[in-house]
């Protein structure tokens, strides 16, 4: 009937609209998926040419399965990913705490702290090496003259001691942004909530854990997913701070697969611990967003 | 802990400030200082001679020198991946935007089935790690003989510029109130004039927002930008930095200048505009 | 100036619910109609079909004798003006009100002097240069009306103008709008859900319930002659009061006894009155009596609540054998809470409607 053109017109001027940017992410990110998908089932050794790109199944997954040096990073992605998002949360929460109140010099305060986030990854990391570089940088004198460290340690040489430069500067860089997140979902509570408690007789650690925490549920929800998946995906920072040493000590999954195609140049089974790490991530992320149900193509009404 | 509770009590205070107060502050100030240190002593160490940085560092500059950031822009010839990493991040944002806003003004004001895939596509896609497609897009980048160019950045910047723009100019648009556009098609414009004269002025504070974002987002990247480029000719800020060489040490000093530098302009921006980057930021991310 | 007229439409959203039901509805050319009902009755769905901003799913929709029903709104020149004004916000009052002639390609000085006399004769003449964000509430309103008046258009369309003012501002316009539809003797359609406004402003009411037409009338029709329960209840403040029985008829001479919960009455009826029925009395035609009246259609109550109107008192009762009932009462004698009452319901304020299907049986 005649009203079916005008619904039509609608939805064709909606493709039409989005198909340039929905080309651009299929073409320059799907496809080269799929390609990694496709390379994952070859043997592909481009220091070895002669041997061709044969087919060779799950060959190179199982390879994975029984490399340790896999397993090591998996560990060291999830060691880094777990502590560093607990501190950011935490540290996270009370900044976020801190800014919702108006004080003077608060503008100053959020601009100061979003800068570690707006610089690059690897300066970030680099002024951390810096701070822990050799016996003389200032984190061991600092460390020594507040009675922390009885002398000045190599912190690079042991792995236990290089996570902590590392955890540190991802905390000190990362934290604004969880802060933001968390803040954002404070001021959405509505604040009569506080009132009413305040006249029934709650103090501020009651308000805080029975009104506080629980509005902002969702908030956390938000920020553990995109956290996590950067955890998952660290790379820039552990490749400046430690390049993954001592050895391979503190080398997580995306420095592992970059070694293996870029510089190993086994671009198969490099290929297939990039559809692994892929197949992680995007598990995690699917967990996550079906327990958050996000809204993804309603109208705000 | 007063400061967490809320809500605005009376004008009248108590003598003297409780406890929580002070504890609060404390952690305050010392959150400040613990974030801003490191600047600070990048920058005391980039005027230091490299002989002096490692024996016994003060945390007052001792001996003021600025041969590091001489050399910079001397022999390190610096401006070249300045250069680099402006046409790289500037080009991928204004491309983003323009392409970005018509498919958000798609997603926020159109009715049409797949809306919520597309967006459900576009979120899955900001999530890919970008180790994933390295190896595809180095060989798809050789092939097209486009290593070590700037479309051969650019391009693969839209990965991750592209989802993002889309996504935060989505949400942003929906906060416009839909019955401005009602109000000018019954006055007589049409999609296109309402789009460009109602619309696009009112969407302006939230271009400039994506736009600053995206900007950010593209100067920091690293992974990419490591891969796809061979010398300093096309290398941009963040990889220059990281391969800093020197004869026979590792050139502290020029390196922190380098990380100053590079720093700088940022920090301007993000003290000029931190109040539309939180808003950008939470619009896109606080959704649902 | 021109008609506007709804032909059996439909209107089914995507998710099932149904906003209209074969609606049809004529605003003749010149006449103020107004759109009334409770919210979720489909008057605001109405009008934006009218406007052309929703598509009907079945059904025509006419602007004079042109079938505008695949017209998008930017072709039916018609105007409207919005709940919340929608006011072009980076616009000045003068760019907002001559909007409409700019994109219709008006030569700069015909836009001009429109915008200057329309301003003018709304007062806005002062504020032409500001920004919307820089007005009153009040003055935000009539720039939305006069970006309408400017297009000089075939119809206008009001989605419930009044109520984002505060109570007397409300007044004051309701009063302007009534002036302005005789000034312009224009063809308007007005959406409410405040039947007052309605009673004042409309030639016609049309009142609708869950997207199907009610009733449609001159506000005394409506209100001496509800078609059913529903307009009966709805239209007049305070609302009837319904009182549940059983008719029988009396004999043959046209008379039946109305017996109730807390009262009887002998009511003239007309033919196919029998069974189950509602009583609606206005609270005006309960008269608070004496308390030695007796008989038919009196009954004791206790007084529950007083509202002093100034004009009148409006009482809030309790009827002996448990029902509620609201009586309007003149200013003296004054009344009290507490109080033991006789009322007498008058017998030429009565409504009969049938208890199943709510239809005012005549007679």
């Amino acid at each position: 009937m005649r009203k079916i053109s005008r619904l039509g017109h609608e939805a064709r001027l909606g493709w039409t609209l989005v198909a340039p940017a929905l080309s651009v992410i299929a073409l320059i990110a799907i496809f080269p998926l799929g390609w990694t998908v496709w390379e994952s089932l070859r043997l592909h050794e481009l220091r070895m040419p002669w041997l061709g790109q044969p087919f060779v199944g799950l060959a190179n997954y199982v390879e994975i399965a029984k490399d340790p040096r896999f397993w090591a990073a998996l560990g060291h992605t999830a060691f880094f990913t777990v502590v560093s998002i607990s501190l950011e949360l935490l540290i996270g929460l009370f900044l976020a705490l801190a800014m919702n109140r108006a004080f003077r010099g608060r503008g100053f305060v959020r601009a100061a702290v979003l800068v570690p986030w707006a610089i690059p990854t690897v300066v970030a990391a680099l002024l951390w090496r810096f701070m822990f570089e050799s016996q003389g940088g200032i984190a061991n004198a600092l460390l020594v003259d507040a009675h922390v460290l009885k002398q000045p340690i190599v912190w690079f040489i042991e792995t236990s001691k290089a996570w902590v430069p590392v955890i540190l500067a991802d905390v000190w860089k990362t934290t604004p942004f969880v802060a933001l997140l968390l803040l954002a979902g404070l001021q959405n509570i509505d604040l009569s909530l506080y009132e009413a408690a305040a006249v029934d007789g709650a103090n501020a650690w009651w308000q805080l854990r029975h009104i506080t925490l629980p509005l902002l549920k969702p908030a956390i929800l938000v920020t553990l997913i995109f956290r996590t998946l950067d955890g998952f995906r660290v790379f820039d920072l552990i490749y400046v701070l430690t390049g993954g040493g001592p050895g391979t000590s503190t080398e997580p999954v995306a420095l592992y697969t970059f070694n293996a195609l870029l510089q190993n140049l086994r671009f198969g089974y490099g290929s297939a611990l990039s559809v692994v790490i892929f197949a992680i991530t995007f598990g995690l992320a699917m967990i996550y967003v079906k327990g958050l149900g996000v809204r993804l193509g309603g109208d705000e009404t | 802990m007063t400061a967490l509770a809320a809500p605005p009590r009376g004008k009248k205070r108590k003598a003297g400030i409780s406890w929580g107060a002070w504890i609060f502050g404390t952690a305050l100030v010392a959150l400040i200082v613990f974030t801003l240190f490191p600047f600070y002593w990048a920058i005391v160490a980039s005027l230091t001679p490299d002989a002096a940085l490692f024996k016994d560092p003060s945390l007052w500059p001792q001996h003021i020198i600025l041969d590091h950031y001489r050399a910079l822009f001397g022999e390190r010839d610096f401006i070249t991946p300045i250069k680099n990493s402006l046409i790289v991040a500037g080009t991928t944002t204004i491309f983003c935007l323009c392409v970005g806003t018509l498919a958000a003004y798609a997603l926020a004001r159109l009715d049409f089935k797949g809306k919520a895939p597309i967006m459900g596509f576009i979120l899955a896609v900001t999530m890919f790690p970008q180790i994933s497609i390295v190896s595809p897009l180095y060989l798809l980048l050789r092939s097209l003989h486009l290593i070590d160019t700037y479309p051969g950045l650019i391009m693969p910047y839209m990965t991750f510029a592209m989802p993002l723009t889309v996504w935060v100019l989505t949400g942003s648009i929906r906060q416009i109130p839909k019955d401005l556009e009602e109000a000018a098609h019954v006055d007589g414009a049409t999609r296109r004039q309402s789009f460009t004269k109602i619309l696009l002025p009112l969407a302006v504070p939230s271009l400039a927002t994506t736009g600053i974002l995206t900007f950010i987002y593209c100067w920091n990247e690293f992974l990419f930008a490591l891969s796809f480029t061979l010398g300093p000719e096309r290398q941009t800020v963040p990889v220059a930095i990281a391969l800093f060489r020197g004869m026979y040490q590792v050139p502290w000093g020029e390196i922190l200048a380098a990380a100053i530098v590079a720093t700088a302009p940022v920090a301007a921006m993000v003290l000029i505009f931190q109040r539309r980057i939180v808003q950008g930021l939470t619009a896109g991310a606080v959704k649902g | 100036m021109a008609r506007i007229a709804l032909e059996h439409v439909d209107k089914t959203y995507p998710n099932g619910y149904v906003a209209a039901r074969d609606l049809s509805l004529e605003a003749a050319d010149g006449e103020l109609l107004v759109l009334v009902g409770p919210s979720g009755s489909g008057k605001s769905t109405v009008l934006r079909l009218m406007a052309g901003l929703e598509r009907v799913s079945d059904g025509v929709i006419r602007i004079g004798e042109r079938d505008v029903t695949d017209l998008p709104p930017q072709q039916r020149d018609i105007a409207m003006v919005f709940q919340n004004y929608a006011l072009y916000p980076h616009m000045t009052v003068r760019e907002n009100l001559g909007f409409g002639l700019s994109i219709r390609k008006q030569p700069r000085p015909v836009i001009d002097e429109r915008v200057k006399a329309v301003a003018g004769s709304l007062g806005l003449e002062p504020l032409l240069d500001r920004k919307p964000a820089q007005l009153s509430g009040g003055q935000r309103q009539r720039v939305a009306l006069g970006r309408a008046i400017v297009r000089e258009p075939l119809a206008f369309l009001f989605d419930e103008p009044l109520s984002n003012l505060d109570a007397q501002l409300r007044v004051e316009t309701r009063v302007e709008l009534a002036r302005l539809h005789r000034r312009l003797g224009a063809t308007m359609v007005y959406v409410t859900h405040d039947q007052s406004e309605a009673l004042t402003l409309g030639d016609r009411i049309a009142v609708l319930k869950e997207g199907v037409l009610q009733q449609v009338d001159t506000p005394m029709k409506l209100y001496e002659e509800p078609a059913n329960k529903f307009v009966a209840g709805f239209i007049g403040s305070p609302g009837m009061n319904f009182f549940e029985g059983t008719l029988t008829r009396i004999g043959s001479g046209g008379m039946c006894s109305f017996q109730g919960a807390d009262f009887t009455i002998r009511v003239p009826c007309g033919a196919g009155a029998d069974g189950r029925v509602f009583l609606g009395v206005r609270p005006q035609h309960l008269e608070i009596t004496d308390d030695n009246a007796r008989g038919d259609g009196v009954v004791r109550a206790e007084v529950g609540v007083v509202e002093p109107m100034g004009n009148e008192q409006i009482v809030y009762v309790t009827l002996a054998d448990g029902g509620r009932a609201v009586a309007v009462a003149p200013v003296q004698p004054r009344i009290v809470a507490g109080e033991k009452i006789s009322i007498r319901v008058r017998p030429e304020g009565i409504h009969v409607f049938d208890a199943g299907s709510g239809k005012r049986i005549p007679g």
